[in-house]
This record gives C-alpha cells, structure tokens and sequence, in this order.
C-alpha cells in the first residue's frame, strides 16, 4: 500500500495551525468539489482531500500520524509498524460508513479498526423497516436515448464487516433504457436497494442518466445542437446541403443570405418524447483554403468586386 | 438474479413523478428539509391537481446535490439555492463554448 502525504495533499507544512488546515480544506473542498468542478478527477481529488483533513483536522489522529516520522514520501510503499497506535485514543467521530469506503486502503490501515465502535450508530438505525435507498449515475449514449438499450451497469456497494472494515462487493445488473430518455433524469428500480430489516421492504436503485459527449451533437435536454459547415456562396445564394440527423442524413435548405451563426430549427428532431425535442443546426460559414493559383486568383477577384469592409462595426 | 435478466425501471419525469415523501426518503432527509428547500426556490414542485406536492426526477438530481453541497462545504439552504443557479449557468456556458471552440 502506498503512503499518503497528508500534508501536501492540503497544501500545508507540517506545522499548520489547525486554523490554517481548515481554511486550506475549505478552500480546496470548494475547488474540487464534484458538483461544483468538472475537472475529470475532481471526485478523486475531493475524495483525497476529505480523507487527509479527516486525519489533520483530528488532534489525536494527526498525532498519531505525525509520528509515523516526517521521513516518508507520498507514495513510497507503506506497511504500518507493529503498535504504531499504542497510546492513541480516537473516538469515532461523526463518520458513516458511506464516507469511510471513500477512503485509501491507507488511511484504512491505520485507522480503519477504530472506527468500528463509529458504525455501530449506523446500524442501529437500521432498525427501521425500510432497506436504504441507493443513487448510482449510469452512462449512455446519445444512440441509447434514441433508440432505447440495454445496459449492463456494475456497481460497487460498501460493505461493513463485523471488524469495521470496509469493503466494496460488486454487483453486475442489466438495465432498460428507455427510448426518450434525457441527462439528469432518474431510473427508479424497485427493491434493488439494500435490503429490508425485520421484513421491511428492501429500498429501491435510483439510477442518474448522464451522457457520454458525441462527437457531432451537443446535448441540452431532449434537444440537440449540430454545428453545419457551409461555404460562403452556399450561405450567400441559399442551397440544399447534406446535413447529418440522428434519424439520417437529410437535406437541408439553407436560406439565401444566411450569415454565420444562423440558427436553423428542425421541429422534433431531437431525443424522442413527449414532446420530442429539436434538433438545432447552427451555420458556421468555413472558408475555402487559398492554395492554389486558381484559388488565389478568385479570392483577388472578390476582393475586387466587393466594397466590403467587415470592420465597419469597430469604427475602422 | 442471473446475468441474462434484464431490469426495467420507472423513468421519473412528469408523468410519473415523487411524492414528498417519496423525495425526502429518496434524499434520506426529513419533509421539513424539502419543504425549506422549496421555500428556498431549490426545488419546484410540477403543478397538481390534487394539492399534494410531486417532484420530477430533476428534483431528486437538485435535491441530492443541495444535499452534497450542505454536507461537504457547510453552505446553507440560501447559499445553495445561489450556488445550483449559477452552477447551472456555468454550465449551460461551458456548453455553449465546447460547441463554439468545436465549431471554430
């Protein structure tokens, strides 16, 4: 198991006041927070932030930690010393299990056993009927929506054993998703949460569909956005140009006198439903290169025959 | 379960959408915590015929997010309400620039 520098991780010298760590943890949780950042390693960045300032934040478990020397270096493989502990005292503290199974088979190492006598608050609560609730967030495609698929999710549930220590058991399901579906929204599956005590009923799986980026498409609920390339005199004499659509290539009209940035709508278009969604096709007016003679000569000659000054607006 | 069985859920949107007690076992929370949050202007109950409130699935996304948000960085119900908004904003912008920059 590798070593974990607390310390750089906050961004504090060893000898931060537990004022200055607080600041540095908020300041960072703010930063990383995953639905507040969408830096793609966000979560694990917040993850490890949260961990390291529930060490730091702790006087008797940085204690602990500090003396495991200040000789180690992030990432260095670790084994913690035989009674590296003895003499500490931790009191559980305000943890749930949910968060610990967030944290590194480290901090687990050396601090993992101490916080069994914390979740045994967690299960008495579970004393009510009703099995938990739980939230995972699926990934699709754009296809998946317009069509409707079958997804095969995996997904990893913290597990509490009798010792305290967390472990992730792993659960494969098939899902339907349903034609028409858009980002944000949730799949409810009855009772495939965790399960009922004392014969309650087991809670259910709500998933969250999230969509992969397509290539062409940029999605906004059930609508879509196409950027569509035309040349100049397509955009200046209006023409049919192929334009692709989720459902096939069409043609599409262009108005005569269509500037870049043109915004044309096609009713229904978009991600199936009710209503469906548009499919919106903005015009971007791509220029051809100026690299041969011929080329050159055409562009000399639209100079010529234009008195276009597309600075006029700046006042030049 | 075997591997070969194939699950279909309830797609929560307007049709077939949360009762607050639904939401607010959903959220692991107490009513009084949403109905603040609505107070709030966080969360927007659809229209209903019939008096009780029902909430979309875009609730339950708003509703767990607030809840992250209060948890993780200690912000109260106002400043989530500010802080959803002008993450949604940045968003809708972000996605505005990717489809400008592919575009360019």
């Amino acid at each position: 198991m590798e070593f974990k520098d607390y310390y750089q991780i906050m961004g504090v010298e060893r000898d931060a006041s537990q004022d200055e760590i607080k600041r540095a943890y908020r300041k960072l949780a703010r930063k990383f927070h995953p639905d507040v950042s969408k830096a793609s390693d966000a979560e694990s960045r917040f993850k490890e932030v949260g961990e390291a300032y529930e060490v730091l934040k702790d006087p008797e478990k940085r204690a602990a930690y500090d003396q495991l020397g200040a000789n180690w270096k992030a990432g260095q493989e670790f084994h913690p010393p035989p009674d590296w502990d003895a003499g500490f005292e931790f009191r559980g503290g305000g943890f749930t299990a949910g968060d610990a199974s967030a944290f590194s088979d480290f901090f687990e190492s050396l601090f993992g056993e101490h916080m069994a006598a914390g979740f045994g608050g967690s299960g008495a609560r579970r004393s009510q009927a009703h099995g938990e609730d739980h939230h995972a967030k699926v990934l699709i495609d754009l296809d998946d929506a317009l069509h409707g698929a079958t997804r095969t999710i995996t997904l990893h549930t913290p597990v509490v054993d009798k010792q305290g220590h967390v472990s992730t058991s792993e659960r494969r399901l098939n899902v339907r998703i349903p034609k028409g579906v858009k980002p944000g929204q949730h799949i409810r599956l009855a009772n495939q949460g965790s399960p009922g005590a004392m014969g309650g009923r087991p809670g259910d799986l709500y998933l969250e569909i999230e969509f992969r980026p397509h290539p062409l498409y940029r999605i906004d609920g059930r609508d879509l956005y196409l950027n569509l390339p035309v040349a100049p005199w397509e955009a200046a004499l209006g023409a049919s140009v192929k334009t692709p659509t989720p459902s096939g290539i069409i043609d599409l009209k262009v108005p005569p006198g269509s500037a870049g940035g043109l915004k044309l709508r096609l009713k229904g278009r978009g991600i199936p439903g009710s209503p469906p969604g548009d499919l919106y096709v903005m015009l971007q007016v791509a220029l051809p290169a100026a690299d041969t003679a011929q080329a050159k000569e055409a562009y000399r000659s639209m100079a010529q025959q234009f008195a276009f000054n597309p600075r006029s607006g700046l006042g030049v | 379960m075997t591997d070969r069985e194939i699950l279909t859920g309830l797609l929560l949107d307007g049709e077939s959408s949360l009762t607050l007690g639904e939401l607010s076992r959903c959220c692991g929370v107490h009513a009084e915590l949403i109905v603040e949050m609505v107070d709030e202007g966080i969360l927007d109950p659809l229209d209903s015929a019939h008096g009780g409130w029902r909430f979309s699935g875009y609730s339950l996304l708003r509703a767990n997010r607030a809840l992250r948000l209060r948890r993780d960085l200690g912000v109260n119900l106002a400043g989530i309400a500010l802080a959803l908004d002008l993450i949604d904003e940045v968003n809708r912008l972000r996605s505005r620039l990717n489809q400008l920059e592919a575009g360019g």
